[in-house]
């Protein structure tokens, strides 16, 4: 079966991420949607330094950087701006860590969704603050190790929940709200260009492994996106007109297998182990429900 | 051991000794956000507080962080936060919170080049004018400058003690190099070190000035020990309470400012370096004043009269000090890692031609472009 994915490249080699990097599969299936009249705007992150220094030229559409704060402002101007233009044919898109949304950007992205522009805002998950070495995030799982949440002797790993932006923003009614995964690329990209169907704030959040701060080997990056999908970890669903679609996984598979090809979340005992399955279990039947309705 | 650092001699970084610094002097809350160079401040303290029966909390950024050292402080803890530049911005005006609620608290600030993200993981000095002015309105900051791995530590205990006696947020502002210098660090049995505890009011009188205008060292109320106090960021009066008047402002600022003015001689530090004989006295801090000091000894060798002036505590400037000095000299040099800022009040209060030299921040000063200036000045 032919592939649904465009051989358009708008990311190209010579990055400066990370071997097994899962941002730049994000944002590289992001553009791939998206076409050539595309602007992203991004705050600090990898995705600031991923780039690279010139002569790697990386990006194949324009960047414009932002405060780490600002991505949800920065698009909302972006947007205006070129509508004053006559460029409304542009996607603005924000690209955005998960400490760059789901902490220090949730006001500027909270906002920018409730005025209502006409703008994606990608959050590419990695769970933790990679770019600066590793620190917890509010989108850190539970039982996570990460530099500020250490295993010495007291065990201080994650003991809060994910924080999972895209709940909050089908709260908030943004009109089009996804997840997606790198692992299931023709989906993350059925997304995007469902989600440009829509004149308005869409938001997708795309999980995306980091080998360096998950602790596992890079040539299974897909590999670990896949099980959380599998898992149900990470569930991938679409909420588009006020319709909310779950993807059913065919069978069970435990969490441990997604945890345990981790270092990250090593430390765990199996009460722990059975915590996070518990966790994991609810929050599936609180999307079934949704679903339901 | 009571979970401090055991006395002896180490190999560590700037990093690992602003934090153990702190906990030495008490500090037993921090929040903070991950921010390059600093996030090793963040890093040790997440797993040094819950070792001490402190507590540590990343924030969602670096308001929350600043709002949260100030609220901890207010119930009653030594509190710190760590951050670099563009924190240091978002800092601002919870930073002039505490000042206006005279609530004790240290902030780090690991000066990178700027402006905006700059380069993260290089060195900058500028941020001595923001830490001097960047909050609005009118106050009088203390800021610390260390220029080596133990001063990162005993500046530490210096800037909490300072903190808790002025009642005030107090600035470290050091630098990527020296945060991230490792080279020796002698620390003293606990015992040793003066660590200043702060005055709490125990009993509250009827109609108590909590806020009193008239003492420069006024005991804090802490909640849940009876007290029903006013903590205001308004304009308030000696009880606490709002004012929307000119008079009241006057009394307030005059206290704010007066209480760090009166007491400059015991505030200010600072260190002298073949100083009686010299001409021509270079001006210089941080990482910046170690490649002087190197310029003065190779300029010292061919018998240039020149000196080095470093200032310890960048704020309160020196005042008294730069101006017998600008009686007695030919010029001063300024040389920092950017474009001219602390050679501005220098060349005011020294009253002497000033030559100012910038090193684009990014790398470490070059003591040969500083002894180039030296020799271009002695004929």
């Amino acid at each position: 079966m032919p592939t649904s994915i465009p051989k358009q490249e708008l990311m190209m080699s010579g990055h400066a991420a990370c071997a097994g990097c899962g941002a730049v599969l994000a944002m590289r299936y992001v553009l791939k949607a998206l076409g050539e009249k595309t602007v992203v705007s991004v705050p600090a992150s990898c995705w600031a330094v991923i780039p690279g220094n010139y002569p790697a030229e990386v990006l194949k559409v324009p960047m414009v950087y932002t405060p780490f704060a600002a991505t949800g402002a920065s698009i909302s101007g972006i947007r205006e701006g070129l509508d004053i233009e006559g460029k409304e044919d542009y996607n603005v898109v924000g690209f955005a860590g998960d400490g760059g949304t789901a902490d220090i950007g949730l006001q500027a992205l909270s906002a920018a969704m409730e005025r209502g522009h006409n703008v994606f805002y990608i959050m590419y998950d990695n769970e933790a603050y990679m770019n600066t070495g590793i620190q917890r995030s509010g989108s850190t799982p539970f039982g996570a190790w990460t530099t500020t949440t250490p295993i010495g002797k007291d065990r201080t790993f994650k003991k809060e929940k994910k924080k999972v932006v895209a709940d909050i923003m089908m709260a908030q009614g943004v009109p089009y709200v996804a997840t997606a995964s790198v692992a299931f690329p023709e989906d993350l990209i059925r997304k995007v260009k469902n989600a440009k169907e829509i004149k308005g704030p869409k938001f997708i959040q795309i999980l995306s492994p980091c080998p360096p701060g998950w602790y596992h080997n890079s040539e299974d990056t897909i590999k670990v996106s896949r099980l959380a999908v599998e898992t149900r970890v990470f569930p991938l669903y679409e909420y588009m007109n006020g319709k909310f679609n779950l993807y059913k996984t065919n069978k069970f598979v435990p969490v441990e297998e997604y945890l345990k090809i981790q270092g990250r979340f090593a430390h765990l005992k199996e009460d722990e182990i059975k915590e996070i399955q518990n966790f994991v279990n609810e929050r599936w039947e609180i999307l079934l429900k949704k679903e339901g309705n | 051991m009571n979970g401090l650092l055991s006395p002896g001699k180490y190999f560590a970084d700037g990093n690992f000794a602003s934090a153990e610094g702190a906990i030495m002097a008490g500090c037993r809350f921090f929040a903070g956000y991950p921010i390059t160079p600093s996030s090793e401040v963040l890093e040790r303290m997440s797993r040094r507080l819950p070792e001490i029966g402190g507590h540590f909390i990343e924030m969602e950024d670096e308001i929350g962080s600043m709002a949260a050292i100030v609220g901890a402080s207010n119930a009653g803890l030594k509190s710190m936060t760590a951050t670099s530049g563009p924190g240091f911005s978002l800092m601002q005006e919870n930073l002039g919170l505490g000042i206006v609620t005279e609530t004790p608290t240290v902030v780090l600030d690991e000066m990178r080049a700027g402006p905006s993200t700059g380069i993260p993981t290089r060195v900058g000095q500028g941020d001595v004018m923001q830490a001097r002015w960047g909050s609005h309105g009118d106050y009088a900051p203390i800021t610390y400058a260390p220029n080596s791995v133990q001063e990162s530590f005993d500046l530490a205990i210096e800037a909490f003690n300072a903190a808790e006696m002025y009642r005030q947020p107090v600035i470290i502002a050091t630098d990527q190099v020296i945060g991230h210098l490792s080279e020796s660090l002698v620390v003293k049995p606990p015992e040793e070190y003066t660590i200043v505890q702060r005055l709490i009011r125990k009993k509250r009188e009827e109609d108590s000035k909590v806020f009193s205008f008239s003492d420069d060292f006024i005991p804090m109320f802490i909640p849940g020990t009876g007290f029903k106090g006013n903590v205001d960021s308004l304009t308030h009066d000696e009880r606490g309470y709002p004012s929307n008047e000119a008079s009241v402002e006057k009394e307030m600022l005059e206290h704010l400012i007066g209480k760090i003015k009166k007491n400059e001689d015991k505030i200010i530090k600072y260190e002298e370096y073949e100083i009686e004989d010299a001409e021509v006295v270079i001006v210089a801090y941080g990482i910046t004043s170690r490649a002087a000091k190197h310029a003065v000894k190779l300029a010292r060798k061919d018998g240039r009269k020149v000196g080095l002036f470093r200032p310890i505590t960048l704020w309160p400037f020196p005042e008294a000090k730069i101006r017998n000095l600008g009686e007695r000299i030919r010029l001063f040099i300024v040389p920092e890692i950017n474009y001219g800022q602390y050679s501005h009040p220098v060349r005011e209060y020294g009253c002497r031609e000033t030559r100012e030299i910038h090193f684009p921040p990014g790398e470490i000063p070059d003591y040969k472009i500083i002894l180039k200036n030296i020799e271009e000045v002695f004929p």
